[in-house]
Parts: structure tokens; C-alpha cells; sequence
């Protein structure tokens, strides 16, 4: 689904990836591990399209197609999701216009037909009991005056309305208090477990990935995949810390 | 006829004339710049007044002036989209008698070398009037933006309660916008708040929304939308309100970016 070959990337100049490869099959959850600084975001951001991100060297093919040729746009209607580690404010746009604005976008990319505002409001009020999160937020501006843990839940109703094939999880983890992150982790598994999906959940502690158990574990250090492994290698981190495992 | 009053062309060394644009000034003629219309408000009366200066009309250009004295507690509320040009310009001048109120919400958008401005003066000629301005400017191409906000506080006009607001966003380098804010303060007793803040389209919240597969003209008139949409809040009528933001949306649609 995900193919990452040698993948090199900076911002204004500064060389962030030095050569990443990745092979990410339907069906796989792989959890990205690795200290702060380390290039996680980098990465999800450079995935996303993100502008300032720029690709020097490598390929990435998603679903048999060059992602990195495609605006940011194509990438989510291609079945791309990033879930941001700080989500984006923005006043005067509601939850609801904004998410309906990009799911018929996305399927209108697709050749397929709109949905009306009663279908997607069902969409919408069933993605948010999942995730725990009140209809009556997603009237209000897009993230603004959310807390930590409610903007993460939010993303993952977004995700969740928005149904991707491969989401890329930016420490979607943080921020959340211990119910929240059953709810959340819950919430990643039933949206995103299914033969023909996959996510790449990048973290920083073996937490999350209690309620969502990676297939793959991979270390993260200065650009470079240093180490990789099945969902132990999570614990041994966790013990040992990044230094001790990635030596 | 005889007698008649030599008027004098108004230039950009003229405070209020100050950017206007020189070439429209030169051709003009100085009796039609000189015209007023003129209106009152009854006391205890409220007038609406929505006036849009629409695109297409990019020859030449459009002045109009509205002089309008407010009676005791009336109100006189008015919003405008100027989206015209080449050169457009809504000129107010509002005197408020005690108690009375103005509101007036105001968006500047266009781009090509179109000069767009609000030209307003607010006389608080007794105690207790109250006044609010919004304007919002969004410019692209080599356009301008302006808004000259007077607010002149006539001694004993105790207890005014004046503010103004102007904000730009300019979606292309070249485009530009200028506010001018001028207090002549006589009375003690008085609040007088103005605030001017001019930046670009936030791009974190483009590439956000481009995340989620909105394309960028979309994410951008949704952007501006939300943007312009303070100037517009005084309008309670959601009907008017809303072909306010498609008038000022409109010019944007067409907008080669
Ligand atoms: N916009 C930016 N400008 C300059 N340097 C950046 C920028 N974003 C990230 N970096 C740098 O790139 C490196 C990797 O950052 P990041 O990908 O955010 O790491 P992580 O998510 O693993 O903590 C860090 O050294 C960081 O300082
Ligand atoms: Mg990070």
C-alpha cells in the first residue's frame, strides 16, 4: 500500500530524512517510535504534501501511484489521512462545514456524488459517539477553544467521516488523559482494522499502542529507521529507552 | 451662467483624497466629487442600509457620498461590499445626536491595479452616541485596500463609546492596504478604540484543509468567507447577510491566483 525507498527530505534547506524505507502492507498497523527531534513529524508532514517540506532524493508509491507528484489535495482524496499533532485552528469555519467541504471534495476527485447535508450530518453524529465527542462541537470553528484531548478525538472523527485507506498518525497519542486514550485507541480499531487499510502510528510511548497493537515497530533516530521489529521491540524501548536499543 | 463657484479638484495632497487614485482624480469631474447625498434618521428611527459596488464595471470609476445626521437615540446601521473599479470609493459622514448609533461593516476585495476604499467620518456631536466600524480589505493582483476612519468627539460629547477595526489580507505580494485612523478628541469622557492589522491567508490552516482534500480555491474562499465575516455581523437579517458574503465572494471567484 505504502512504499518508502531511501526517502530524503528537509525544511529551508536542512536535511531532516536522510533515506527512510518503509514497505507498509494492507491489513498492518506500524508504530514509528523515536525521540524528540528525531524527524517523526517530518515525515507525516512530507507524506502530506506539506508546503516548505521538500523531497531531495527517494520515492514513495501509495496504492501504485506516485504520491509525491500529487498536491496535498489528491493525496487525502487518494485515501491519504494525517492526523496532526497540534490541529489547526481556524475561526470562523465550523467542524461541520468544513468536514462535509472535504468529504465531497474528495468524492467529487473520485467521480463520485456529493452527499447531502442530511446524510452527512448522520455520518457525522455516528463518527462522534464513537468517539465520545458532542454533536454540538462540531457546529463550533474548526478546533478553536477545543482542549488537547478533544482536538485529538476530533481528528479522529474526521478520519473516521472521512474514511481513508492509510492513515498517518502524528503522536495522536499526547495530550490525552487515560480515558481518552482507551477511547481514542478504541477508536483508531474500529475505524482504521481492516484488511484493506493500514496506518502508521507515530508515538512516543508504548501507551497507546496497548489499545492498538502494531504489527510493526520501527526506531526513528536522526532521519533513519535504525531498527525495526514486532510489537516487543515497543516494550524494550519503553525499558530500555532509544538510546540503549538504538545503539 | 454666471457666478458660478469654481470648485477645486481634489488631489492625493488632500488628507482624505490621500489614496485615491491620481489618474481617476485628473479626469474626474470636480462638481460630481463634490456631491453629497444627504439623509436623516428621525430620532428613535433605525435605517438599514446595504450597498454593494459590484465588479465589472472596471473602467473609470465610482465615488459616492452619503451624509446622514442621526436623530436623538436613532440608529443608522449600513454594510458595503466594494468589489468595484478601478477606482471605488464609499464616503460616509454620520453625525449623532445624543444616544445615537452607527454601525457600518465594510469589505474592500479585487485585485488587477483596482483602488478600493472606505472614506469615513463619524461626528459625535452630542453625549451618549455610540459607533462601530468594521472593515475588512482583501486585495490580490496590484490592488489597494483603504479605509480612512475620522472620528471627531465634539467637547461635552461626554460618555461617546467609539471603535473601529480594519484588517487586510493580501493573498499576493504586490497587492497592498492602508488604514488610517484619525481621533480629534474634544470631551474627557470618552472611549475611542481603534485597532489595524494588515497579513497574508493563514497557510497552516490551508494545508490543513488541504489534508482533508478541500482543493485550494475552495479552502481559500472559505478562508476569506470566515474572514470578511466580521464586517457583515451587524447585519441581523441572515438572508442579507449571506448575499453580502456572495456578492464580496463573487469577485474572488474569478481571481486568476
Ligand atoms: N519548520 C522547520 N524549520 C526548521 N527546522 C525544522 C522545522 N520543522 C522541524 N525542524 C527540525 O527538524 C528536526 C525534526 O523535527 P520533527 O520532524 O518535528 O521531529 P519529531 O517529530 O520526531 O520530534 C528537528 O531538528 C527540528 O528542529
Ligand atoms: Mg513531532
Amino acid at each position: 500500500m505504502l512504499e518508502i525507498s531511501n526517502l530524503q527530505a528537509g525544511v529551508a534547506g536542512k536535511p531532516i530524512l536522510k533515506g527512510l524505507s518503509l514497505d507498509v502492507k494492507p491489513g498492518e498497523i506500524h508504530a514509528i517510535m523515536g525521540p524528540n527531534g528525531a524527524g517523526k513529524s517530518t515525515l507525516g508532514y512530507t507524506l502530506g504534501g506539506r508546503p516548505g517540506y521538500g523531497v531531495t532524493g527517494g520515492s514513495v508509491i501509495f496504492d501504485g501511484a506516485d504520491l509525491l507528484a500529487m498536491e496535498p489535495h489528491e493525496r487525502a482524496a487518494a485515501g491519504l489521512f494525517l492526523g496532526f499533532q497540534y490541529p489547526v485552528e481556524i475561526p470562523g469555519v465550523s467542524f461541520v462545514q468544513f468536514l462535509r467541504e472535504a468529504l465531497n471534495a474528495q468524492r467529487k476527485t473520485r467521480g463520485e456524488d456529493p452527499l447531502s447535508g442530511g446524510e452527512f450530518l448522520k455520518l457525522a453524529r455516528e463518527k462522534a459517539a464513537l468517539l465520545k465527542l458532542d454533536m454540538e462541537m462540531l457546529k463550533r470553528p474548526v478546533n478553536v477553544g477545543f482542549s488537547g484531548g478533544e482536538k485529538k478525538r476530533a481528528e479522529m472523527v474526521q478520519m473516521g467521516i472521512l474514511d481513508p485507506k492509510l492513515a498517518i498518525l502524528d503522536e495522536t497519542d499526547s495530550g490525552l488523559d487515560i480515558d481518552a486514550l482507551r477511547i481514542v485507541g478504541e477508536g483508531i480499531n474500529a475505524i482504521m482494522r481492516k484488511p484493506d487499510k493500514a496506518v502508521l502510528l507515530i508515538t512516543h510511548y508504548q501507551r497507546l499502542l496497548d489499545y492498538v497493537k502494531p504489527d510493526h515497530v520501527h526506531v526513528l533516530t536522526a532521519g533513519r529507521i535504525v531498527k525495526s521489529g514486532g510489537p516487543e521491540l515497543a516494550l524494550e524501548l519503553e525499558r530500555e529507552g532509544y538510546e540503549a536499543v538504538a545503539a | 451662467m454666471s457666478g458660478a463657484v469654481t470648485l477645486e479638484r481634489p488631489t492625493n495632497r488632500d488628507e482624505e483624497w490621500r489614496y485615491a487614485d491620481a489618474g481617476f482624480l485628473k479626469a474626474a469631474d470636480p462638481a460630481a466629487l463634490a456631491q453629497w447625498m444627504e439623509w436623516t434618521v428621525a430620532p428613535g428611527e433605525v435605517v438599514q442600509e446595504y450597498r454593494v459596488l459590484a465588479s465589472g464595471d472596471e473602467a473609470g470609476g465610482t465615488v459616492e457620498r452619503l451624509r446622514v445626521h442621526v436623530g436623538r437615540n436613532g440608529r443608522f446601521e449600513c454594510a458595503a461590499v466594494n468589489a468595484a473599479g478601478h477606482y471605488a470609493r464609499l464616503e460616509l459622514e454620520v453625525t449623532l445626536e445624543q444616544g445615537a448609533h452607527f454601525s457600518f461593516g465594510g469589505v474592500t476585495i479585487g485585485g488587477e491595479g483596482k483602488v478600493q476604499e472606505f472614506v469615513t467620518r463619524v461626528i459625535h456631536a452630542e453625549p451618549e452616541a455610540t459607533s462601530r466600524q468594521v472593515v475588512r480589505a482583501v486585495q490580490w493582483g496590484h490592488a489597494t485596500g483603504n479605509f480612512l476612519g475620522r472620528i471627531d468627539v465634539v467637547r461635552d460629547a461626554q460618555k461617546t463609546d467609539a471603535a473601529q477595526n480594519f484588517k487586510a489580507i493580501l493573498l499576493e505580494k504586490g497587492a497592498a492596504a492602508n488604514a488610517k485612523p484619525e481621533l480629534e478628541i474634544y470631551a474627557d469622557d470618552v472611549k475611542c478604540a481603534h485597532g489595524a492589522a494588515i497579513g497574508a491567508l493563514d497557510r497552516q490552516a490551508a494545508f490543513y484543509m488541504a489534508s482533508r482534500g478541500i482543493p485550494p480555491e475552495v479552502a481559500r474562499k472559505l478562508l476569506v468567507r470566515a474572514y470578511i465575516a466580521d464586517a457583515f455581523e451587524l447585519v441581523t437579517d441572515e438572508e442579507v447577510r449571506t448575499r453580502l458574503l456572495d456578492e464580496a465572494l463573487a469577485a474572488l471567484e474569478g481571481a486568476a491566483l
